[in-house]
């Protein structure tokens, strides 16, 4: 790493990263899928509600995007910062 | 060529396959056989770990857990997917930077204790090896339903091949078996759920089947499942019929657990770079997405299935404005599942129809009375026979009978050698390498891995043939122990400097002993039945936590008791904090590789 000032703000980057990741991840799992169901129970998907969807495809789905994103993200942040794997 | 001819083919070529693998993927050093020389595709080990993870409840269990619950076991689908986050953005890619073989290895060095060390050794045992009981039978039962071979047999066939694999191969073997094993066992859900998917909704992907419309009657098949399962008495299908603190929190406990376990972390120190992990981890929750978005479809489709068969007029109108199934018109399937006792049949009323229907409901009562019915028929209906005899609902040719036992015991035996690598490597590097005899060579410890191979197989074949009586809970045992002592420990070693060694350690004990003494109050003390000390039912339990959901409150006992002691005491050496400066950056991962 180039130094301690670098080094900070990478580390308080993927920290920021992570934060916004996991309240996506909070989000469509107890949030869409269970606390939030009452408020989706308008909007109909096959024969339920889309709370139903979230909690047994939709969440999967986001969950997957949600890692990608994260790996791609960090491999540049690696970049940006210098400390990647050469 | 007869049923049981073809099963002995299928299965019989995937062993050969597993063991030819074994024989090419012999392991040279003691980095191939705890970590395959860190040199594993991370698309592959993103295969690997889905073989690793997906047991022989996922495989066989989860699909019925679903079709009988219906919204409410979505915990199951969220809960084991939505742990592979955490995985990913918390713990995989720093601890393939610290570049070690084993879980307890982390948190000693982090920790700079032996103590911590043996504490997470403990921890990863008693989790492995609990966790490993229910694969050995699940492969033991495997074999004697579709092989007709004495469980006991089966078991000591399964150990075998096991055996072959895993003591030659170590991690590179089993890594590439696991392979294999994902590849049958996708092969072996996939092909009988688009059949069944095709034949109710004429949709071919069993996912989108489940919100498609339902052929017969033209209703969505939701909203038909709901509608037949609801006429006879039991619960809606898409409502939840538990409380949502209990579905909140049980979900979270299987978040946290799926991410504590030591057999799946380990599978990444596989790869050879840090980004390699953070990709592997989103590889993995593919593969594990390809089974987990079409169980749901499988649970419903077969349900539904089961319904129509018994009561012929639900296909397109009500159940009961028709007659129950005739005894003499049971599909051959029925009658073959009933020689297994997963399916039985009563007649109880003697008017040679089969009246299924939820006999608890006083709704149901009425309606038995006024017609002459004496009670619900089919007396046993094993949730397992969903996907057990969904090719066979679906009508399709005896080869994919023979798929699903392939595909069963492909399920079992690679969750069960992943667990075995996770044992014997803590044992080998862990207890003999580190604590007793520190000088031991490269060929020493190899063969020191080797024989604890052999001998936590041994232990699992034992624990296989005689199952404690409290196998099923121990899963529960198995999540929690899983939340509140590895997850909070890894994390802690890894986002806070100030966590020292008597924080971590007493942060462990504490998330050990809690839990442990919340699942015995209530199931009995090392789950002997009887010794519990208040009754396992919802108005006991503390806030109304049950003891199957304890792990966020243990993972967050850990937490607290952690960080007060170590405020309260020193901070760690310079030598411990540039340790985790170290791991938080991937430069320089490719160095530790040799370690």
């Amino acid at each position: 790493m180039a130094d301690n000032t670098s080094a900070n703000a990478y580390w308080a980057a993927n920290k920021r990263i992570i934060y916004i990741s996991l309240v996506i991840w909070a989000l469509v799992s107890f949030g869409c899928g269970i606390l939030f169901r009452p408020f989706l129970s308008g909007i109909a998907v096959g024969g339920t509600d889309l709370g139903f969807w979230f909690a047994q495809q939709g969440s999967i789905l986001v969950f997957i995007v949600l890692i990608f994103f994260y790996a791609w993200r960090m491999n540049k942040l690696d970049r940006e910062h210098g400390v990647d794997e050469e | 060529m007869d049923q049981y001819t073809l099963n002995l083919i299928v299965v019989g070529a995937s062993f050969a396959l597993y063991v030819g693998i074994a024989i090419w993927a012999r392991a040279g050093s003691t980095s191939e056989f705890y970590a395959a020389g860190r040199g594993v595709n991370p698309v592959l080990n993103g295969m690997a770990t889905a073989a690793d993870w997906m047991s022989a409840a996922s495989f066989i269990s989860m699909a019925g857990l679903i079709a009988f619950v219906g919204y409410g076991n979505s915990t199951f689908l969220m809960g084991w997917t939505g742990g592979y986050v955490l995985l990913a953005l918390l713990l995989a890619p720093y601890l393939r930077k610290f570049g070690k073989f084993t879980v307890p290895q982390f948190i000693g060095d982090r920790f700079y204790s032996q103590t911590a060390r043996l504490v997470a050794v403990v921890c990863l045992i008693t989790i492995s090896v609990t966790y490993v009981i229910g694969q050995m039978t699940g492969a033991g039962v495997a074999f004697s339903r579709f092989l007709e071979v004495e469980s006991t047999t089966g078991l000591f066939i399964a150990s075998a091949v096991v055996f072959a694999y895993a003591v030659l191969g170590g991690m590179k073997g089993i890594t590439y078996t696991q392979v294999a094993q994902y590849c049958v066992l996708i092969i072996a859900y996939t092909i009988p759920a688009i059949f069944i998917s095709l034949q109710l909704t004429g949709n071919p992907i069993p996912g989108l089947g489940l919100f498609g419309t339902h052929a017969e009657s033209g209703i969505p098949l939701l909203t038909k499942v709901d509608q037949v399962v609801t006429e006879l008495g039991f619960n809606d299908y898409t409502n939840l019929h538990t409380s949502t603190f209990n579905m909140l929190l049980f979900t979270l406990s299987l978040m946290i657990g799926t991410a504590g376990l030591p057999h799946v972390i380990i599978r990444f120190f596989t790869v050879p770079k840090v980004s390699d992990a953070r990709w592997s981890a989103g590889w993995a929750l593919v593969f594990i997405a390809l089974l987990y978005l079409t169980a749901p479809a499988v649970g419903a489709m077969a349900r539904l299935n089961v319904m129509t068969t018994m009561w012929p007029n639900a296909t397109a109108g009500e159940a009961l404005s028709g007659e129950a199934l005739a005894v003499a018109d049971k599909p051959d399937w029925m009658a073959n599942w009933e020689a297994t006792g997963l399916l039985a049949f009563e007649d109880k009323n003697g008017d040679g129809r089969l009246q299924y229907y939820n006999d608890a409901n006083a709704d149901m009562q009425a309606i038995a009375a006024e017609r002459g019915w004496a009670g619900n028929e089919l007396v046993t209906f094993n949730r397992d026979i969903l996907v057990l005899a969904n090719p066979e609902i679906a009508q399709l040719p005896g080869w994919v009978i023979a798929l699903i036992a392939a595909g069963g015991l492909a399920a079992a035996l690679s969750t069960a050698a992943g667990l075995l690598l996770a044992i014997s490597s803590a044992i080998s590097h862990d207890l003999i390498k580190d604590a007793l005899n520190p000088n031991i060579s490269e060929k020493g410890e190899l063969l020191a891995a080797r024989i604890s191979m052999a001998g936590a197989i041994a232990l699992a074949t034992y624990l296989g043939l005689n199952p404690p009586g409290f196998a099923a809970q121990t899963v529960a045992l198995a999540f929690g122990l899983a939340a509140a002592t590895i997850f909070p420990a890894l994390m802690m070693g890894i986002f806070s400097k100030r966590v020292n060694s008597l924080g971590a350690t007493a942060g462990m004990l504490t998330g050990l002993i809690v839990t442990c003494l919340y699942l015995f109050t209530y199931l009995g003390w090392f789950f002997i039945p009887g010794t519990n000390m208040l009754e396992n039912t919802a108005a006991n339990y503390l806030f109304g936590i049950p003891p199957t959901a304890f792990g966020p409150i243990g993972a967050l006992l850990n937490f607290v008791v952690a960080y007060v002691v170590s405020s309260a005491t020193e901070e760690p050496p310079q030598e411990v904090q540039d340790l985790v400066e170290s791991i938080r950056v991937p430069r320089g991962a490719g160095v530790a590789t040799g370690h």
